[in-house]
């Protein structure tokens, strides 16, 4: 490891701990903390888990364990930009299976994943909680809704810089 | 009466008066997450704008959702002599013109309106009235009361609509136990799908003289198509940290959850921002209202989890662990949250409580059947004409919710298939849609009320695909604590899957439903208990279907591409 790399790195362990240290609720726990580093870095890298495991006094084997299992967690630095797509039943009733073949051929990928050029990561979701516009995207959390396969396409190809 | 509360209602008043009786006209726009997938953000700045630019006397705010989805992004304009004049599907290249003509010039573009409320009663074009039409008419709005009118992040709003009266009368004229026999009275059941006696649950809680007692409130609501737990909370958060505060003052608790899942930025929001209004007023926090209950609530994240929903595995998810059911008993009244006594309640069970205390449980016990006071809030969507969210009287039949309110299949010939109340709830044909909505009647059906959502199917649709789409669904949520369900799921999908590409064995059916047996028998909560019950339930209403499958005649129509689906491929460790 270079000089330049333990510096990055002890400068991310200072970031991880200043989100830590600044969660406002009452109520902190590792699942708590967790959220909180993925809200503000996006992804959780060694340092979170370490961090958190020190800061709730935990073991690095209990933290993994609450990061693997909820299904938002990552661990690895995401596209600039994240498109979720829905594939819950409510979606699939309304065609969300092309929608999600569609934009696989957009960004290039075939599962769920990061677009060869970085730009997007794809992330299926269960339910984005507005069927009523089925079928529904989101770009970084923000819907939007009666989606067609090539509107999305379309979309996926915009956010990598590409005509649509 | 406290003194502060007096206070806080007058100044509540004024502020309700200056919106909506002054020199102003009050431009709404319809908010939450179904508003935001239309595109209402661009329609609220596009009417900021063009309000400054005409420079004519106009707020303009966004307001909670009027539930009438398929016409947002939905805008309403209320003029100082007292009409409405409601727009849908409003884009924002419309906005200045809209301004301009009906708010400068007094011309309402009634071609672009759907209804009217309000005025002097000689109506406003050929519009009809707001509450004539079918989906409003058949409506009876308790829980959702506020949508469209107030800004859910506005608590003076709240109060001006007789928000927190019902807490200010528990704390100062009722006992904890009158309020626990109110709610029994009421026939209040439990609105998360269990339908258990609300009421009867309290009272396990309130005796208990443990120094901490937790409430939580449940809107973990992963099933797809259900939206009215996160609905109600972005669109009027208030109705729900009252019925909070209420339900902690019935059961002598001390602290309050508000439970949601990260990601949804918008009831995440709301949450937060009315309990600490709440704090500013004196509504949580030490004394409220000046009497001598004291209690705190705060707003708990979970990540992406269905289990996260079952109770025991929520209260694990609030310690910050794994989200996986708890052994029980002990019950959570005993030892529930960090081991404590814990009573935990539905969004929507507990957003009727105000307006229960308010009215009386001799008013709730009126409406709705025999064993479902109350109402139902459904939320539609799929091949549905007006998709959105609608609070019906229970005993209303489904056809009537389809037809009626719904509007009838929006594309395609007739309804085929609904699934309704979650992914571990059954599949509906057309033989029962002259079930009532009622937890008895349904759950006799071979279905739910459960969450409230409905999701519609055409002629299209294929059930072996919809089947394989709510199991990929259990696969994918199933928590692994217990392998019945774990291994359970997985073996229906792959069972699922290969009879959508024409590769069934004959054995399938017998071999499923074995699997469906274990699950049932060897899993410690619903997810595997319940999760066979889509099958059963399909196999009741579109035996033939699956038996034609079976044969190796699956219907082209429906499955996508060679059969095979796009499923997540990371799961749970």
């Amino acid at each position: 490891m270079t000089t330049a790399d333990t510096e990055q790195r002890t400068k991310l362990r200072e970031q991880i701990r200043q989100i830590l240290n600044s969660q406002e609720q009452p109520t902190i726990t590792v699942l708590s903390s967790l959220i909180a580093v993925q809200d503000s870095i996006h992804y959780l890298p060694d340092e979170a888990i370490k961090e958190t495991a020190t800061f709730c006094g935990e073991t690095i084997n209990e933290v993994w364990s609450v990061a693997s299992f909820y299904t938002n967690f990552r661990f690895a630095a995401p596209g600039d930009k994240t498109l979720d797509v829905c594939w819950g039943p409510a979606c699939h009733v309304l065609g969300a299976q092309k929608i999600l073949n569609s934009v696989h051929s957009a960004l290039e990928i075939n599962e769920e994943g990061e677009s060869p050029d970085r730009k997007v990561t794809m992330k299926y979701n269960t339910c984005l909680g507005a069927c009523a516009q089925g079928p529904v995207i989101a770009i970084n959390h923000h819907l939007i809704g009666k989606q067609t396969p090539e509107s999305a396409a379309k979309i996926a190809r915009e956010l990598r810089g590409l005509d649509g | 009466m406290s003194t502060s509360f007096e206070e806080l209602q007058a100044r509540a008043t004024k502020r309700w008066e200056e919106l909506t009786s002054g020199e102003s006209a009050w431009i709404r726009v319809g908010g939450g997450t179904s508003g935001q997938a239309a595109g209402s953000d661009a329609v609220l700045e596009a009417f900021k704008s063009s309000v400054e630019e005409t420079g004519v006397n106009a707020n303009v705010s966004m307001v909670s959702a009027l539930g009438l989805m398929y016409l947002e992004p939905q805008v309403d304009i209320l003029m100082p002599n007292g009409a409405r004049v409601f727009y849908c599907n409003v884009e924002p290249g419309e906005a200045k013109a809209i301004v301009e003509q009906h708010v400068q010039n007094g011309e309402p573009l009634v071609d672009r309106a759907f209804a009217y409320s309000g005025g002097d009663g000689s109506g406003i074009g050929n519009l009809p009235e707001l509450n004539s039409l079918p989906m409003m008419a058949l409506q009876q709005r308790i829980a959702t009361r506020n949508f469209g009118d107030t800004d859910p992040h506005d608590l003076l709003q709240y109060v001006a609509n007789g928000g927190y009266e019902a807490l200010n009368r528990a704390l100062t004229e009722m006992t904890p136990e009158q309020i626990v026999d109110e709610v029994k009275a009421a026939g209040l059941r439990g609105r998360g799908g269990a339908a258990f006696p609300a009421g009867l649950k309290w009272s396990f809680l309130a005796p208990s003289d443990a120094p901490v007692k937790y409430v939580l409130c449940n809107c973990e609501e992963g099933d797809p198509g259900a939206f009215n737990d996160k609905g109600i909370i972005e669109n009027d958060p208030h109705t729900l940290v009252e019925g909070l505060i209420i339900n902690g003052y019935a059961t002598r608790s001390t602290h309050g959850y508000i439970f949601i899942r990260t990601g949804h930025e918008l009831p995440i929001e709301a949450a937060r921002k009315a309990i600490a209004a709440a704090y500013e007023a004196g509504l949580l926090g030490k004394n409220i209202l000046g009497s001598d209950f004291s209690f705190d609530m705060e707003v708990s994240l979970t990540g992406d989890s269905y289990v996260a929903g079952e109770e025991t595995a929520l209260m694990e998810a609030i310690e910050g662990k794994r989200s996986t059911p708890r052994f029980k008993p002990p019950f959570p009244a005993a030892a529930g949250l960090w081991q404590k006594p814990t009573n935990i309640n539905n969004v929507k069970t507990l957003a009727y409580v105000p307006e229960i205390v308010r009215n009386g449980s001799d008013w709730f016990k009126g409406i709705g059947t025999e064993t479902t006071s109350g109402t139902a809030i459904v939320c539609l969507s799929g091949h549905i004409k007006y998709p959105g969210m609608y609070e019906i009287p229970m005993g209303m039949t489904i056809r009537d919710v389809l037809e009626k309110v719904g509007g009838g299949v929006s594309v395609g010939e007739r309804i085929k298939v609904l699934q309704a109340g979650g992914p571990l709830n059954g599949l509906l044909g057309e033989e029962a849609f002259d079930t009532m909505i009622d937890f008895d009647a349904m759950s006799e059906a071979g279905a739910s009320i459960g969450s409230g959502g409905i999701i519609v199917g055409n002629e299209t649709v294929n059930v072996v695909d919809l089947l394989r789409s709510l199991i990929a669904f259990n696969q994918f949520e199933s928590c692994g604590k217990c392998f019945p369900c774990r291994l359970g799921n997985t073996h229906m999908l792959e069972i699922l899957d290969r009879m959508c590409q024409n590769k069934a064995k004959s054995a399938d059916l017998e071999l499923l439903n074995r699997v469906g047996l274990s699950m049932k028998a060897g899993s410690l909560c619903g997810h595997g208990q319940l999760g066979y019950n889509p099958i059963a339930s399909a196999l009741k209403y579109f035996g033939d279907e699956i038996n034609s499958c079976l044969a190796g005649e699956i219907a082209p129509g429906g499955v996508f591409g060679d059969g095979s689906m796009i499923l997540p491929t990371r799961t749970r460790p």
